[in-house]
């Protein structure tokens, strides 16, 4: 049993306090060094020759031109960097025969999607270099592209089916399963659908989780310095620390000699979690002249060529009684990787695989994932990486489940879900769930929102034949974050720990120097981060300085994804913050001549018990500093680090409401109104779990309305610029109105669940739950995403012919 | 992204600007840039000359004009320079009670950004069937002002769009003005369907209505966005609206064919057959709203 206060949680001073975010400044004036500000003496200019053809054999590259064109430096191609360019690595191979394509940066002799890199033209300026590439004559020799990822699935050589990479004779790059009766966690799930075909229901559905792209709002951009003792990389990327260990285990280059800088970054939402071929070039075109190089991607290679999210194929089987309890689930899935198999690009659906009994008590869960390889960008971690997925479906089968019973859809929910006496729960897919309460959490939600007033409304248009009909949808959500436990990603099989290591610098000042190997990249890290310090060590939330981003300043860190930069870095840093204290309180009992069990710590002070006397903490890193009289045993100093390894994820849930008015006429769906209460365990800011909530749910609505990336059937981007890929604005959306509450994460000292993904989660099929509701009574059952109008409109038409 | 290399002029006449056209057999004008430099930025096109005439004063500014075009109750034109920004129009009081129609329309258009920029002559000279200026000077039966080496000659708004970006303005030519007949007594209304605030018209159908006995329509006009290569005009709609009462039914009934003869894109907003549905719904509304009906 958990339990539920009003946030926020804890009376401290710092602790719940909504402080605007004191990096904002530099971010929104701009004042600040973006990777493409960085301006170094003699620096060479790149731009990429790319390819238009998603699958052809590269039989011929004539540079002449090019390269005789003015102020070009050279023109290299995949054969003239083979030696030094290294490999763009896998880090997370699913199984262990998963097919793995050979992934260079610049392509030797085969291209495998459109946009990618054939050549580079090196030139001493950025617009020399875009004239130069023009120049660039390739010949190309098409082959047949595996685009549809139902079709690659299925395609081999022997039916003739398109094969993304010939050389490996098949677009299956592996196969994932959990089975909860073979992982002892429940029972069988075919049994499970038999014995409900027999007497219950079962709800069988496909689902698309359409390709969507990251669409952050700097460009990747990357300056490569070769000058010096060690060569210094600033790029504009969420993993410094990844990318420096990668870059030198696949290109030779000791580890030591590289310092990798992620600067101030405009956005990522995992768009920037990767290691990518711009950045292995301008490595090794540095290298090679032995000067400082710099790139930065226009958008529409950013569009086209950075990593692509979600794109995945659901099929699903639920199993219930015929009173709504549910007996089991069925997921069949197909992930479409694209070319490649990027960073983390096989693991996301295994993310998701945890998540599909999201708040449920299922008895029986199968889950079946195949990675298939087509000749598109390469996808990878998009906002929520798997989660999203899995809630969509299993959040949309609960609505479809309740209209098949004719019952509300909150009913069948709550029939369903975990209650708040029964945490610690382990669920049928094996992760223990450390606390919630969903049913307080719906309740303040249906409250906010006018749930029955709404209903009501609803009723009535529909009694009238009203041409704009109200829908109604439902996401009560979970996610597992805060990534994560060394030892599970260990036997997941992923190439790294999920450990986070922080360091606290007293100075002899007073101020305070924090540094996390957490990277901000938007979220507001130093506000946060500053008030965790700020609380724990009393010190006034203006003397804290964070420090992050650059191998040098923040040598351990393993970066920022997954919602987990407060869960394991902001806990890194609060224990670190205990060690500062516990180190300075010999100091301070030395000091005060008394005994160190005499002392108390509280709010920047220590003082002896019963006594006035005090010192403050300042006042101890100044002595500490001049160690001049401490006692015997200990080191002059009392800055602490700490690496942290979780024990468990932390599991944020909400409640979301969404109404939509659908014109029936056009098919357009106009947002009506949006309530989510979520439970994010501890707050720290207020104002920043706000941000992070509303832009959750604008990339969530946005995946359920408007955005897509459409390829046509040779392969080519359609969605090329943001006239077609549709990233909505503030003028699109209504003001949401976003609560939470809390139940303490146990998992770390602050009680803080992650909440960076939580609203990109959840909002998605609280949209196309309302959708399908509005036009539910025209024979609807289902939209693909993203609901266009001529989609809905189209479904509203075939459902009312049939 | 960084367009290819070209010479720039910045010609302070009409006169200056011609003659920088007619020297160059690859010239490109650049008014507002919020067309064209899309374009070159993804190297769509390589012009060796841009002629930006943006500092020709006698381009700018909104102007009365006696006579005007011959539209029933005439009732004198507004003559609006080609390089008059969009957010000059919106500031116009004038143009705000006397082209309502134009006003909606431009409104529409884009972000605050591009409607700074971005130009009324551009627009049109531009031509995209998606651009709302084309279907609004189609209904309210403007009239183009073009400039050139022979002198300066009108062409009316039915005879202006040619074709996919392809205007009667010569490539030796200046569209110098858009001379707007005013319609005393006429309701209007742009209904512009878009999926993001921020995207060019998936369809939009433009209505101007007259009701001289104040019930029932007795003149309509009508023009249609991104339904064929360029803007158009529903004449049979606009006939068969003639002593139609505004009530839903009835202008629907005539605004039902308005699709005929069109030929609409089919893209990722939607296909073809959905556009021609659109059109009819948003006629219709268009209508009514015009009409006061709703
Ligand atoms: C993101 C975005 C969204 C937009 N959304 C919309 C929308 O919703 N609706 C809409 O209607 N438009 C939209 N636009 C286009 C905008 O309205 C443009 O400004 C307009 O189409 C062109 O005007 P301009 O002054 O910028 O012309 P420019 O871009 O400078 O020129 C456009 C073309 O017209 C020619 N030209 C310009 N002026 C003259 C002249 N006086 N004589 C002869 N030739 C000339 C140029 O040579 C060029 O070929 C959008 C643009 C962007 C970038």
């Amino acid at each position: 049993m958990t339990t539920t206060e009003e946030a926020p949680a804890a009376p401290a001073d710092e602790i719940g306090r909504d402080r605007r975010r004191k990096e904002d400044r530099r971010l929104i004036t701009g004042r600040t060094h973006w990777t493409d500000n960085i301006v170094l003496p003699g620096t060479l200019h790149l731009a990429m020759v790319r390819s238009p053809f998603a699958h052809a054999n590269i039989t011929g590259i004539d540079t002449r031109a090019a390269a005789q064109a003015p102020n070009v430096v050279a023109v290299l191609t995949g054969t003239d960097l083979a030696a030094t360019q290294g490999v763009l690595a896998n880090a997370w191979p699913i199984t262990p025969d998963q097919v793995t394509p050979e992934h260079k940066p610049v392509a030797v002799d085969r291209v495998a999607f459109a946009g990618e890199i054939v050549a580079v033209v090196v030139a001493r300026s950025a617009a020399a270099a875009a004239d130069a590439a023009d120049l660039v004559d390739v010949d190309y020799d098409e082959l047949p592209a595996a685009l549809d990822l139902r079709t690659a699935a299925a395609a081999t050589p022997e039916n003739g089916g398109a094969i993304a990479h010939p050389d490996l004779g098949t677009n299956n790059s592996a196969q994932w399963i959990f089975d909860s009766a073979q992982a002892g966690t429940g029972g069988n799930v075919e049994d499970a659908i038999a014995a409900a075909r027999a007497d219950g229901i079962v709800i069988e559905r496909e689902y698309r989780q359409q390709r969507l792209i990251p669409a952050f709002m700097e460009p990747r951009s990357v300056v490569v310095d070769p000058t010096g003792e060690q060569i210094t990389v600033w790029s504009a990327t969420q993993i410094p620390h990844i990318a420096r260990f990668l870059l030198a285990a696949t290109t030779g280059v000791p580890e030591s000699k590289i310092r990798y800088i992620a600067p101030d970054v405009g956005g990522g939402f995992g768009g920037k979690l990767q290691t990518t071929p711009e950045e292995w070039a301008a490595f090794a075109v540095a290298r090679r002249f032995g000067k400082p190089v710099k790139y930065t991607e226009t958008r529409s290679e950013s569009l086209q060529s950075a990593h692509h999210g979600r794109d995945q194929w659901q099929k699903l089987t639920l199993a219930a009684t015929n009173d709504g309890t549910v007996t089991g689930l069925k997921v069949e899935l197909l992930a479409d990787l694209g070319a490649y198999v990027a960073l983390v690009g096989g693991g996301v659906p295994v993310l998701g695989a945890f998540m599909f009994n999201a708040i449920y008590k299922f008895p029986a869960y199968r889950f079946d994932c195949r990675t298939v390889l087509t000749n598109k960008a390469w996808t990878d971690a998009y906002r929520g990486a798997g989660r999203p997925e899995a809630t969509f479906a299993i959040e949309r089968l609960m609505d479809e489940l309740a209209a098949e019973l004719g019952r509300d859809p909150l009913e069948v929910r709550r029939q369903n879900w975990i209650t708040h006496d029964e945490f610690p729960f382990t669920t049928v897919a094996g992760l223990t769930y450390d606390s919630g309460d969903y049913e307080s959490a719906t309740a303040q939600a249906v409250d906010a929102f006018g749930y029955e007033d709404l209903r009501a409304e609803q009723a009535r248009r529909r009694e009238a034949g009203d041409p704009v009909q109200l829908g109604i949808g439902v996401s009560t959500f979970t996610e597992m974050c805060g990534l994560a436990p060394s030892r599970v990603l260990g036997s997941l099989d992923y190439g790294a720990g999920g450990w986070e290591h922080a360091e606290i610098r007293m100075l002899p000042t007073g101020k305070v120097e924090v540094v996390t190997g957490a990277s901000a990249h938007g979220q507001g890290h130093e506000t946060a981060f500053s008030q965790i310090v700020a609380d724990r060590l009393g010190v006034p939330f203006e003397d804290v300085e964070v420090l992050h981003g650059d191998t040098q300043v923040a040598p351990r860190g393993l970066d920022t994804y997954g919602s987990r930069s407060l869960t394991v870095g902001g806990e890194a840093l609060a224990l670190a913050a205990d060690k500062v204290v516990a180190k300075a309180k010999p100091w301070a009992a030395h000091l005060l001549e008394a005994d160190p069990r005499d002392i108390e710590f509280s709010r920047g002070t220590f003082a002896v018990s019963g006594t006035g006397e005090g010192k403050t903490i300042q006042e101890i890193a100044l002595a500490a500093f001049a160690a001049h009289d401490y006692p015997e045993g200990i080191e002059p100093g009392i800055d602490a680090e700490v690496t942290f390894d979780p024990v468990n994820f932390s599991f944020p849930h909400g409640t979301h409401l969404c109404a939509v008015e659908v014109d029936t006429e056009t098919g357009a769906v106009r947002l009506r109104k949006y309530v989510c209460v979520d439970d994010v365990g501890t707050v720290i800011n207020p104002l920043i779990v706000a941000g992070q909530v509303h832009g959750g749910l604008v990339q969530g609505i946005a995946q359920a309305l408007w955005e897509e990336a459409v390829y046509d059937e040779s392969g080519t981007l359609l969605t090329g610029t943001l006239a077609d890929y549709l990233v909505p604005s503030a003028a699109d959306l209504i003001s949401f109105d976003t609560a939470h509450r809390s139940t303490p994460a146990t998992s770390n000292s602050l009680g803080a669940k992650g909440v960076g993904e939580a609203g990109t989660i959840a909002s998605t099929p609280a949209v196309v739950n309302a959708v399908v509701d509005a036009i539910r009574p025209y024979g609807v059952h289902d939209v693909e995403m993203p609901c266009t109008p001529a989609r809905v409109w189209r479904a509203i038409q075939d459902g009312s012919a049939s | 992204m960084i367009p290819a290399p070209f010479e720039y002029a910045r010609p302070t006449s009409v006169d200056e600007a011609l003659g920088l056209l007619a020297g160059s057999d690859d010239a490109k004008v650049i008014a507002g840039g919020q067309s064209l430099l899309p374009v070159l930025r993804m190297r769509l096109n390589a012009p060796e000359l841009v002629v930006d005439i943006g500092r020709i004063p006698a381009l700018h500014g909104i102007r009365d004009v006696a006579g005007g075009g011959a539209v029933a109750g005439g009732g004198g034109a507004i003559e609006i320079g080609a390089m008059t920004p969009y957010h000059e129009l919106l500031a116009s009081d004038e143009i705000r009670t006397e082209l309502g129609l134009l006003h909606d329309a431009v409104a529409s258009v884009g972000d605050p950004q591009i409607r700074h920029r971005g130009t009324l002559g551009g627009s049109l000279a531009h031509a995209d069937p998606a651009g709302d200026c084309g279907a609004v000077a189609l209904a309210l039966e403007a009239e183009m002002v073009i400039a050139g080496p022979a002198g300066e000659r009108v062409v009316p708004a039915a005879d202006f769009f040619q074709d996919l970006f392809t205007t009667a303005v010569g490539e030796d030519e200046l569209l110098v003005a858009v001379r707007f007949p005013v319609h005393p007594g006429w309701g209007s209304r742009y209904e512009k369907f878009v999926r993001t605030a921020q995207q060019w018209p998936i369809v939009a159908v433009g209505a101007c209505v007259h009701m001289a006995d104040g019930k029932t329509i007795s003149a309509a006009r009508i023009g249609l966005t991104n339904m064929g290569p360029t803007p158009l005009r529903a004449r049979a709609v606009e006939e068969a609206l003639v002593g139609v009462e505004p009530t839903a039914q009835a202008v629907g009934a005539a605004c039902a064919a308005v699709a005929d003869g069109t030929s609409p894109p089919s893209d990722l907003n939607g296909d073809a057959d959905y556009r021609r549905h659109l059109a009819t719904v948003l006629a219709r509304r268009a209508v009514l709203a015009a009409a006061g009906a709703a």
